[in-house]
C-alpha cells in the first residue's frame, strides 16, 4: 500500500496491535469483582504522564467524579483525547494553573468549546498559551481511531479530512487504495493507556448498560488498556445474565466499578437528570476572573472531599430531583 | 447584523437571524435527511419539519437518528436529540452512513468562509500560537466531507467572509473545480448554499466561486460585495430573498425556540 503523505502532528500512541495484544493478554479479573472508591480507582489506575480519554460527549453521560478526582489529587503531564470534549475538557483545564500541567498533550477534535453555551476562557488560554502540544482531528477520525484499536488492527481508512490542514496539523497519512487506487486517509489506531466511562448500570464485575446514544464509547471502553467504569447504579450479575443483550461493555474490559449516583452532573444523564445550565453558565462567568475562579474551584472541588461533597456544593438532592423533572417531565425550562 | 425590518399587514416585521433562519428552512425538501448542530441549523430544521417538511429526517453526530424535538437541544449529544427517535446510535454509525451517501444535507457555521466555501473553525494567527483557538473540526470536518450537500449559515462581514482563511479546518470546493475529488473527496459532494443575514449565495457552476443566488427584502449586490473580503463571482440572475410568511413566524417564536435562547441574540 502506498503512503501519499504525512500529516505533521505527533502521533502520541504507539497504533501497534502486537504491543497491544501483550497487554491484553497479560489483563485479568474479568469475573472479579473491582467494585471500590473513586479515589482508590484514580490512585491505582490513572497515572503521571498516561494517555487518558473521557467517555460521553462533553456534558452528556460524562464521569465528572473521576475527573475532579484526577484534578484533587494533582496528576500531571497527561495526553488527552478530544471529541467532542466540552465541561470534560474544562474540569481538566483548570489542572493546568500555578505552574501545575495537567494536561501536556491533547488530541484534539473539539476543545474549548461547550456548544451552545459559548467557549471557556480557561480552555482557551490553556490552548492558546503554547504550552501544551496539539495535534489535528476530526471527530470522525477520533472514533476510526478507537475502531481501529478496538478491532485489534493498526488503522482505519476512511474518506475524511483530505485535503484540509486538519489533515496538515494531524498524524493521519494519506494513502492508496489497494483495491481501487482512490485516496484514503489511515487513521491510526489509538490505546488510551486508561479511560472512563459513566453508564447506567453495572455488576460488580463491570458488565455495563448504557441508554441513549453510545457516542464512541463501546470502541473506548474495548480500546483502552485500563478501564475505570462509573455507574449511576450497581445491579446483580443475576440482572446482567436475565438481558445479556443488554450488555454493551463486558466485564474483561474493566478494572474499576464506581457506584456514583449522579455521577454525570452537571452534565446531562440520558432518561435520568438533565444539565445544571445555571451551573455550567456559573464555571463559564468565574472563568474570567482568576480570584472568583480559585474561590469556585475551592468550593466545589479543591475543598470537598469526594463527589459526595460537590453534589452538597451544588444544592444537593433536591437540585438532583429538579434537574430530574426536567429530564422526564420538561417540568422547567432547561436552559 | 441587518435591522430589523418595518412590518406591514401582508409583511410582518422579523429579524435578520429570524429570516435567515426561514430562508434555511426553505431549502430542505420533505423526506430529506438532514445533519445538523445546535442552534440556527436546528432551528431551520425544526420549522421545516414543522411547516412543508414533515417527513424531513434530522441526525445528530453523537448518535441522535429522527428526534420529534420537543425543543431545541443544547447539546447535539443531549437527551432532546433522541426525544421520541427513531434510534439511539455510535456517533461512527452517524458519520459512516454520511460516507455511505445516504446523507443529504449537512448544516455547518464557522468563524472564517472562503470563495470556494472552505471553513475555519480552528484558529486566528499561527496554529503553534493562535491569537485566539476555537474548538476545531468537531464533526464539521466529516459531514462536509461526506454528505452530498453542505450548507453554511453564518453573519456577512469581512471579517468573516475572507480572502485566505487562517486555517482550512473543514474542505468546500478547496482550491476551486475538480479539486475535491482530486483530493480524494467523494465524487458530486461539496458546498451547496451559505445562507446570510443579506442574502443567499451558492457556487458558480463552473469555477466554484461563491456567487448571489437571491438578495434579502433593502439589500443590494453591491452591499453584499462590501461585505465580502473577496470577489462574488457574477451571478447570472439575482432574485429577492422570500420574506418569512406570518405561519413560518409564528411557529418559530411559538414552537421552535419560545424561550428565545437563540432568537433573542
Amino acid at each position: 500500500m502506498k503512503v501519499l503523505s504525512s500529516g505533521k502532528g505527533k502521533l502520541f500512541m504507539d497504533p501497534d496491535p502486537e504491543a497491544a495484544r501483550q497487554f491484553f493478554r497479560a489483563k485479568r479479573g474479568a469475573m472479579d469483582d473491582k467494585v471500590m472508591s473513586v479515589q482508590e480507582a484514580v490512585a491505582r489506575f490513572v497515572h503521571d504522564g498516561d494517555y487518558f480519554a473521557s467517555g460521553g460527549f462533553g456534558a452528556n453521560r460524562i464521569s465528572t467524579a473521576v475527573l475532579h478526582e484526577i484534578l484533587r489529587q494533582g496528576k500531571q503531564n497527561l495526553t488527552f483525547a478530544g471529541h467532542t470534549s466540552t465541561h470534560d475538557f474544562q474540569i481538566l483545564a483548570a489542572g493546568n494553573r500555578n505552574g501545575r500541567k495537567l494536561l501536556a498533550r491533547v488530541d484534539c477534535a473539539y476543545v474549548i468549546g461547550l456548544e451552545a453555551r459559548g467557549l471557556s476562557p480557561q480552555g482557551r488560554r490553556v490552548m492558546e498559551s503554547g504550552e501544551i502540544e496539539v495535534c489535528e482531528w476530526t471527530n470522525y477520525a477520533l472514533a476510526c481511531r478507537l475502531r481501529a484499536a478496538a478491532a485489534g488492527i493498526p488503522f482505519v481508512p476512511a474518506r475524511n479530512m483530505l485535503g484540509t490542514d486538519t489533515y496538515e496539523y494531524s498524524a493521519a497519512k494519506e494513502i492508496e487504495c489497494p483495491f481501487t487506487g482512490r485516496k484514503l486517509m489511515a487513521l491510526p489506531a489509538l490505546y488510551p493507556d486508561v479511560s472512563v466511562v459513566h453508564v447506567h448500570e453495572s455488576d460488580c464485575y463491570g458488565n455495563c448498560r448504557i441508554r441513549g446514544i453510545a457516542v464512541a464509547d463501546l470502541d473506548l471502553a474495548r480500546a483502552s488498556k485500563r478501564l475505570i467504569v462509573t455507574t449511576e447504579r450497581l445491579v446483580s450479575n443475576r440482572e446482567i445474565r436475565h438481558s445479556p443483550e443488554a450488555t454493551v461493555i463486558p466485564s474483561f474490559c474493566v478494572d474499576a466499578v464506581c457506584e456514583v449516583p449522579f455521577g454525570s452532573y452537571p452534565g446531562n444523564m440520558p432518561g435520568e437528570y438533565f444539565s445544571d445550565e445555571e451551573h455550567l453558565r456559573e464555571w463559564l462567568e468565574v472563568e474570567k476572573d482568576e480570584h472568583r475562579y480559585q474561590q469556585f474551584l475551592d468550593r466545589h472541588i479543591y475543598g470537598v472531599r469526594d463527589f459526595q461533597g460537590y453534589l452538597e456544593s451544588c444544592g444537593g438532592l433536591p437540585r438532583m430531583l429538579e434537574l430530574r423533572a426536567i429530564e422526564l417531565f420538561s417540568r422547567k425550562k432547561g436552559g | 447584523m441587518a435591522q430589523s425590518r418595518q412590518g406591514t399587514q401582508e409583511s410582518p416585521t422579523y429579524s435578520a437571524m429570524e429570516l435567515m433562519i426561514c430562508a434555511a428552512s426553505r431549502l430542505l425538501d420533505d423526506g430529506a435527511i438532514v445533519g445538523v448542530g445546535t442552534g440556527a441549523p436546528c432551528a431551520a430544521a425544526m420549522l421545516a419539519q414543522k411547516t412543508h417538511a414533515p417527513r424531513l429526517f434530522i441526525i445528530f453526530e453523537a448518535g441522535g437518528l429522527a428526534p420529534r424535538l420537543p425543543s431545541m437541544p443544547i447539546s447535539v449529544g443531549d437527551s432532546r436529540t433522541v426525544a421520541e427517535a427513531l434510534m439511539a446510535t455510535s456517533m461512527g454509525d452517524v458519520f459512516e452512513s454520511c460516507q455511505r451517501g445516504i446523507v443529504d444535507y449537512a448544516f455547518l457555521g464557522g468563524a472564517q468562509i472562503d470563495c470556494y466555501g472552505n471553513l475555519n473553525s480552528t484558529c486566528i494567527g499561527a496554529f503553534e500560537r493562535p491569537r485566539v483557538r476555537f474548538p476545531g473540526s468537531g464533526g464539521a470536518n466529516d459531514f462536509a466531507s461526506l454528505c452530498w450537500r453542505t450548507m453554511v449559515l453564518t453573519l456577512h462581514d469581512r471579517r468573516r467572509f475572507v480572502e485566505k482563511l487562517d486555517f482550512l479546518t473543514t474542505p468546500g470546493y478547496l482550491t476551486g473545480p475538480g479539486a475535491r475529488e482530486a483530493a480524494g473527496l467523494p465524487a458530486g459532494s461539496g458546498p451547496y448554499r451559505v445562507i446570510t443575514d443579506l442574502a443567499v449565495l451558492g457556487f458558480h457552476e463552473t469555477s466554484k466561486r461563491m456567487q448571489i443566488l437571491s438578495l434579502h427584502p433593502g439589500v443590494t449586490a453591491a452591499t453584499v460585495q462590501e461585505h465580502t473580503g473577496f470577489e462574488l463571482a457574477e451571478a447570472a440572475e439575482i432574485t429577492m430573498t422570500e420574506r418569512p410568511s406570518a405561519e413560518q413566524l409564528r411557529i418559530l417564536r411559538e414552537e421552535v425556540d419560545p424561550h428565545r435562547y437563540f432568537l433573542g441574540r
